[in-house]
């Protein structure tokens, strides 16, 4: 095995050069160069974590606003809902007190027309009475000879007239 | 070919490349070995990787992409191992973890079709066990520098009656002094086995394919096969020791950083 057979003769060279290898190594890789690398990765680690937090205090905000934005929607809807009604319900007032003045306006003719035909059937009644008396007094007087009063005529006609 | 030169473990013998003679420190020989520029080489495809990758864009590309992700792979690995007192021992993790993985990653290229022998590093115990030494000593001082001659309280877990505590104390003591032999060894017994498997296998190959027809396709096409399904896995273990490496830096930082 050579890394024993030759250890005397070339420990000490084996030793110096990895010294010095691992020396540059360290020195120039570790110390000069590996600083920069780590603080490219953290500040890129740095910006993309700031870039996320604005992304969600973006997003926080967005959300917020649109919360703000539903309720003024809400409210909103809701005062034109009240205004909707108030109007419907206007209108609604004033068609009812319309159609009540129409009504009473057609009631009050309606009961004037009723009392007219009411006196016109009325005083034809009292015709038809006349008129039926007289005409059983005629009929009296010329069958039977007897003369009668026109009152009994009449009540003999309201009689006949009453029980149909 | 000749038979029976496939020698399993030749491929971690370290060869001089240059300098053998009068590079020295302190009476120390620090030739340049094949070992060594598999070390460089590792070094600087790191450097260059990294440094493609380490461009600032806020929106990355692929390579920048590669980078921030095994970056950040080692950041959440401290992070869950420690915490937010992990971040400060990023650079010498991260150095760690790609230091292995690459140096694992390099030495499995099947460079040898073009005449390039890979060598890996984390093969040899010389090399994990340094890495490893290196991990335990930084747990060492910032343990005593964090908590003081307190730290030893980490041998005494929680809720030992009191009893208990003499005998409790050294076996978390051991657990504790072993940890630099069990990182540094594992990594260098993962690779190195990895590495002697496909030798050996590709050895059968050879000698299975020399022998005959008939033990070609008894041997030779089967550890084939069988290697090509080991490559694989190779490649998963060489991720994995590099991620075992470092996971447990991680943990063992996280006694010193917050005892318990």
């Amino acid at each position: 095995m050579p890394q024993i057979a030759q250890l005397a003769a070339t420990y000490d060279s084996q030793i110096f050069w990895l010294l010095v290898c691992f020396g540059l190594v360290f020195f120039v890789i570790g110390r000069g160069m590996l600083p920069g690398v780590v603080s490219t990765i953290d500040q890129r680690n740095k910006q993309i974590a700031d870039d996320l937090g604005a992304a969600e205090a973006a997003r926080a905000a967005a959300d917020a606003e649109e919360q703000a934005w539903r309720i003024a929607e809400g409210k909103q809807r809701a005062q034109a809902h009240d205004l909707i009604a108030a109007a419907k319900a206007d209108a609604a007032r004033t068609t009812q007190a319309a159609l009540d003045a129409a009504a009473a306006r057609i009631e009050e003719t309606t009961a004037a027309a009723e009392a007219r035909i009411a006196a016109a059937r009325a005083a034809a009644q009292g015709e038809v009475q006349d008129v039926a008396a007289q005409a059983a007094q005629d009929i009296v007087s010329r069958l039977a000879g007897l003369s009668v009063s026109a009152d009994e005529a009449r009540g003999a006609v309201q009689g006949v007239i009453a029980h149909g | 070919m000749a038979e029976g030169k496939v020698d399993p473990v030749h491929q971690f013998t370290i060869e001089p490349l240059f300098g053998t003679d009068h590079w020295s420190i302190a009476g120390h020989n620090i030739a340049f070995t094949n070992s060594a520029l598999w070390m460089v080489i590792t070094t600087l495809v790191l450097i260059v990787f990294v440094g493609g990758g380490a461009k600032k864009a806020q929106v990355p590309g692929r390579w920048q992409m590669a980078v921030e992700g095994l970056t950040g792979f080692v950041d959440t690995l401290l992070q869950s191992n420690i915490g937010d007192a992990g971040r400060k021992y990023l650079p010498y993790v991260f150095s760690l973890f790609t230091f292995i993985l690459f140096a694992n990653l390099l030495g499995l290229l099947p460079l040898a079709l073009v005449g390039i022998h890979p060598f890996t590093a984390t093969s040899h115990f010389t090399v994990t066990g340094v890495l490893a030494i290196m991990s335990f000593a930084i747990v060492l001082i910032v343990g005593f520098a964090k908590h003081g001659f307190h730290f030893f309280s980490l041998f005494v877990p929680h809720g030992t009656p009191a009893v208990m505590v003499p005998v409790i104390f050294p076996i978390e003591l051991i657990s504790f002094l072993v940890r630099p032999f069990s990182l540094g060894l594992r990594l260098f017994v993962a690779m190195m086995a990895g590495h002697v498997l496909l030798e050996v296998l590709s050895g059968f190959v050879i000698s299975g394919t020399n022998a005959g027809v008939g033990t070609f396709f008894l041997a030779g096409v089967p550890s084939f096969l069988l290697m090509i399904g080991i490559c694989a896995l190779e490649l998963l273990v060489a991720g994995i020791q590099a991620y075992v490496f470092a996971l447990l830096t991680c943990v063992y930082l996280n006694d010193a950083e917050n005892l318990h």
